[in-house]
């Protein structure tokens, strides 16, 4: 047991009692084309999740091209050179395995959970889906009439997820995270075969993706097979390019949006804020612990204030996502109670968070929001698809596996000064959007 | 592309072995222990050291098809309310204490049955079982509670007026019904939801909640004497009861069309027809059958047919539903206003080929394969355990099941699928709802 894993260790006992791992154990190593592996051992039943995640997601798609990168994810169960459309999924089914893939602004994912000597199978035809796409017009015909329809399905038929679009769409006023995943559908009804070709030659490569198996293996048998399958693909020598950055937030920005299909209102704001920083990481960790301390659940401070005392809003929540590669949001809600404005609603949030800036966390909301998370790391190794999931998704992000495991250490080091600054930092009104989603037919 | 290697050959090759390499991996070895507590009640377990947590899922038969007349949505708002407000504690100190001991608590209600879910740690299992027994026990139902959960049932329903897939649900399930207690919606209606008062709660609280309908599984690091005091701490507060009366039987569905109209791009479409019940001798069968047809995933005919070869849709799937009092054969599919009509005939065809000829062999061997292969992956977690010792349990297959699923699956002939497709299947049967502004229907 190395120095960092006793800490870590040490750090969940939450009382006293028998010492718990933090963490399983985890490997990483590289292969020498590039390929970052990372094995993570649960021998309790004999089965495997292998995932293999490309370091490219909607936000390098190539402008006027939204939606190529989930475009490709969907093409990647076509034909290759050995396997015939569908014929992927089909062999996994045959060998009692689950498969599936998605895409994210950071990276597309694809996945397979399978008994454990099934490894090899599946590892030779991802392999062989990393260089042996072949695209037909007729597949991409179909499958653009298959993203159409999902995008539909997911955001067309919801004026919540039109609303969100809409919601990025503002907050970023240059970087690519203002697009949506799916695309537009403008630009969607026209992508091409040569459009997803180019995309997949430029970005499926091994040094260009990290390969997460979990389960019951070894590091050693996952790098024999990795070694055989990944190990003679060639790299492409080309890292994904910077994105375009944001420049500094100047005006507050403020949307509404009315649809007839709403009959509850909410109001919505997004603020502008770093996402991880290896040379920073507590800052992160103060993000994450706020939106706990003031959006999670009834004792969090949103709800205690609009939904319980003031009882003006049914449901209120925060939130901030630690894991992405470029400066993302921290998002705040709040659903007005019959009878009640989103104006009066918005002025409560105001209030919510002008009192969090003035006196900080007290020492027990902020014990209990880091006890939480110190026992959902404990849970999570109940969920092997879910560990494979965290590391994958933090690499494909940029942070590494030594950022991972020092992550319940950098949580618990956080003070209630350090909770209370970033909140006045970055809960400032030139860094946000707000937005009113309603009816037809409401006045606020 | 010339400097990529081609493997083609070795891939063709491959491709012929995966199709043949037909041996499926050991299930986990799960050893399920039926035990009866110090003050008699029985349940079954899972003991599981490896990680220091514990996990318990009680399911109380009876749920949704209880709700009284006028009351639907009774029983989810009993489940909603548990946790917000029990014993001494109201909701922000009842919150407050179970994030503390770091337990997570669900509960939710199905049309037969309530769910009680709790994740624990070992090393704070005492206190939070303590406080999950006064939420099961002695919820409060204080008024600014249930007018808070209320209001929020109440946006909810009024949301999915406006969700295609829900009003489509809601509508087949009303069609299909009539004067059935599954004919109104789990989650209730507007105004029956309003009518619930404090003192409905309260009472279905009691006779939801008994003793003698409990079904309980706990898996995890924790040993059968331990586990019997808790199951007994948890129950201590709750009436004995009585087992329940089976719901009366559904009647068929009517075959046809019903179109809602709701102004979205994209139409919803749930159809279905009468099922087969899980006791019937042909239910395995059938269940292979459904794989084949219309089973998760992306290789069944439903989804190569409307999915995969026409574009027609991001998914289409069937599934059987047994309900206590009801066995039914549904589907779902979304498809572009203009194209539903065509998603619903190519469901209607494969519908009626597979009724007249069953499954290819090769179909039937990849549905066994991933039926058992796959099923190790479906219990790979305590709470995922537990909440199958669970099923298990509803459904009466027996403490044995799991042992004797594999030989049930692999028994099944293709005579078998041909003879269950031709009984359930009915193209013309097919009760359809379908919600959207649909074009040729």
């Amino acid at each position: 047991m190395n120095l960092t894993r006793m800490a870590a260790a040490v750090l969940v006992v939450l009382a006293t009692g028998s010492p718990a791992r933090a963490e399983p154990p985890v490997s990483d190593f590289r292969l020498e084309n590039g390929l970052e592996v990372v094995v993570i051992e649960d021998h309790r039943a004999p089965v495997v999740t292998h995932m293999v995640w490309y370091r490219v997601g909607a936000a390098d798609e190539p402008w006027g091209r939204s939606g190529i990168a989930h475009f490709v994810e969907h093409l990647m169960f076509k034909s290759t050179d050995g396997l015939a459309d569908g014929e992927f999924s089909l062999i996994i089914a045959a060998n009692g395995g689950t498969d599936n893939a998605f895409t994210s602004y950071d990276y597309t994912a694809y996945h397979q959970r399978i008994a454990a000597d099934r490894l090899d199978l599946v590892m030779r035809m991802e392999a062989d889906r990393m260089v042996n796409l072949r695209l037909t017009e007729e597949a991409v015909e179909t499958e653009r009439a298959v993203i159409l329809e999902e995008r539909n399905q997911r955001t067309d038929n919801s004026p919540q997820s039109l609303f969100a679009e809409q919601m990025r769409a503002a907050l970023y006023q240059n970087h690519p995270y203002g697009l949506p995943v799916i695309g537009w559908r403008h630009e969607m009804e026209r992508l091409s075969l040569a459009d997803a070709q180019a995309f997949y030659e430029r970005y499926y490569a091994p040094d260009n993706a990290i390969l997460v198996v979990s389960g019951d293996v070894t590091p050693d048998e996952v790098q024999a097979l990795a070694e055989t399958h990944y190990g003679p693909l060639p790299p492409s020598g080309r890292p994904p390019e910077a994105r375009p950055q944001e420049p500094p937030p100047r005006a507050p920005r403020r949307l509404e949006m009315r649809d007839a299909r709403v009959s509850q209102p909410v109001i919505s704001r997004d603020y502008l804020v770093p996402s991880y920083d290896s040379a920073n990481p507590r800052e992160s960790a103060a993000l994450d612990l706020l939106g706990d301390l003031i959006g999670r659940g009834i004792t969090a401070r949103l709800a205690r204030a609009l939904e319980v005392e003031q009882e003006i809003a049914i449901d209120t929540g925060a939130y901030y996502t630690v894991g992405w590669r470029d400066p993302g949001e921290f998002t705040i809600w709040g659903v007005p109670a019959a009878g009640r404005s989103l104006a009066e609603v918005e002025a409560a949030i105001d209030a919510v968070i002008a009192e969090f800036i003035a006196e900080g966390p007290g020492s027990a909301e902020l014990d209990r929001a880091k006890r939480l998370a110190r026992a959902a790391l404990i849970y999570a190794q109940d969920d092997q698809a879910s560990l494979a999931r965290r590391y994958g998704a933090a690499l494909a992000s940029g942070r590494s596996v030594a950022d991972v495991r020092a992550w319940p250490e950098v949580i618990d080091a956080v003070t209630a000064e350090e909770v209370r600054a970033v909140a006045e930092t970055y809960l400032v009104p030139e860094r946000s959007v707000t937005g009113w989603l309603m009816g037809s037919g409401e006045e606020d | 592309m010339a400097a990529r290697r081609r493997r083609a050959t070795r891939l063709a090759l491959l491709a012929l072995l995966a199709l043949m390499l037909f041996g499926t991996a050991p299930a986990r070895a799960v050893e399920i222990a039926e035990v009866t507590s110090p003050a008699g009640q029985v349940f079954w377990m899972v003991e599981e050291p490896a990680i220091p947590i514990v996990a318990l899922e009680i399911s109380f038969a009876g749920g949704a098809r209880l709700d009284p007349e006028g009351r639907a949505g009774l029983a989810r708002m009993v489940m909603g309310l548990l946790d917000e407000g029990a014993g001494e504690h109201d909701a922000v100190a009842f919150a407050t204490r179970r994030d503390e001991l770091a337990a997570r608590f669900s509960f939710d209600a199905g049309r037969d049955a309530v769910r009680v879910s709790a994740q624990m740690l070992v090393e704070t299992l005492g206190p939070s079982v303590d406080l999950l027994a006064t939420a099961l026990a002695a919820p409060r139902f204080d008024p600014a509670a249930v007018e808070r959960v209320r209001g929020q049932l109440l946006s909810q329903i009024a949301e999915d007026r406006n969700d295609p897939g829900a009003v489509a649900g809601r509508a087949w399930s009303a069609r299909a019904f009539p004067g059935h207690p599954y004919g109104t919606p789990v989650e209730g209606t507007l105004e029956s939801v309003a009518a619930i008062t404090g003192a409905d709660l309260a009472s279905q609280h009691r006779r939801l909640l008994t003793r003698a309908n409990a079904r309980i599984a706990v898996v995890g690091a924790i040993g059968p004497d331990e586990a019997g005091r808790l199951v007994d701490t948890l129950l201590a507060g709750l009436d004995a009861g009585a087992p329940l009366e089976p719901p009366p039987a559904g009647e068929a569905p009517p075959p046809g069309i019903e179109v809602i109209p709701l102004d979205v791009p994209q139409s919803a479409a749930v159809f279905g027809h009468a099922g087969i019940a899980r006791a019937d001798p042909d239910f395995i069968p059938a269940y292979l059958m459904n794989y084949v047809l219309g089973g998760a995933g992306l290789t069944s005919r439903l989804m190569q047919e409307v999915r995969n070869k026409r574009g027609l849709a991001y998914g289409a799937h069937a599934f059987l539903v047994t309900y206590q009092g009801a066995s039914l054969y549904l589907g779902n599919v979304r498809t572009e206003n203009a194209r539903i009509a065509e998603s619903l005939e190519v469901i209607r065809a494969e519908w009626a080929r597979m009724a007249a000829e069953g499954a290819t062999a090769e179909e039937l061997e990849t549905a066994k394969r991933y039926l058992t292969g796959a099923f190790p992956l479906n219990i790979d977690s305590n709470a995922k355990i537990a909440n199958y010792l669970v099923f298990m349990q509803e459904e009466d297959l027996g403490i044995d099941y799991m042992d004797r699923r594999k030989e049930l699956i692999e028994a099944v002939t293709l005579e078998d699928v041909r003879r269950v497709a031709a009984r359930l299947l009915d193209a013309q049967a097919l009760s359809i709802v379908v919600v959207g502004q649909p074009e040729g229907l």
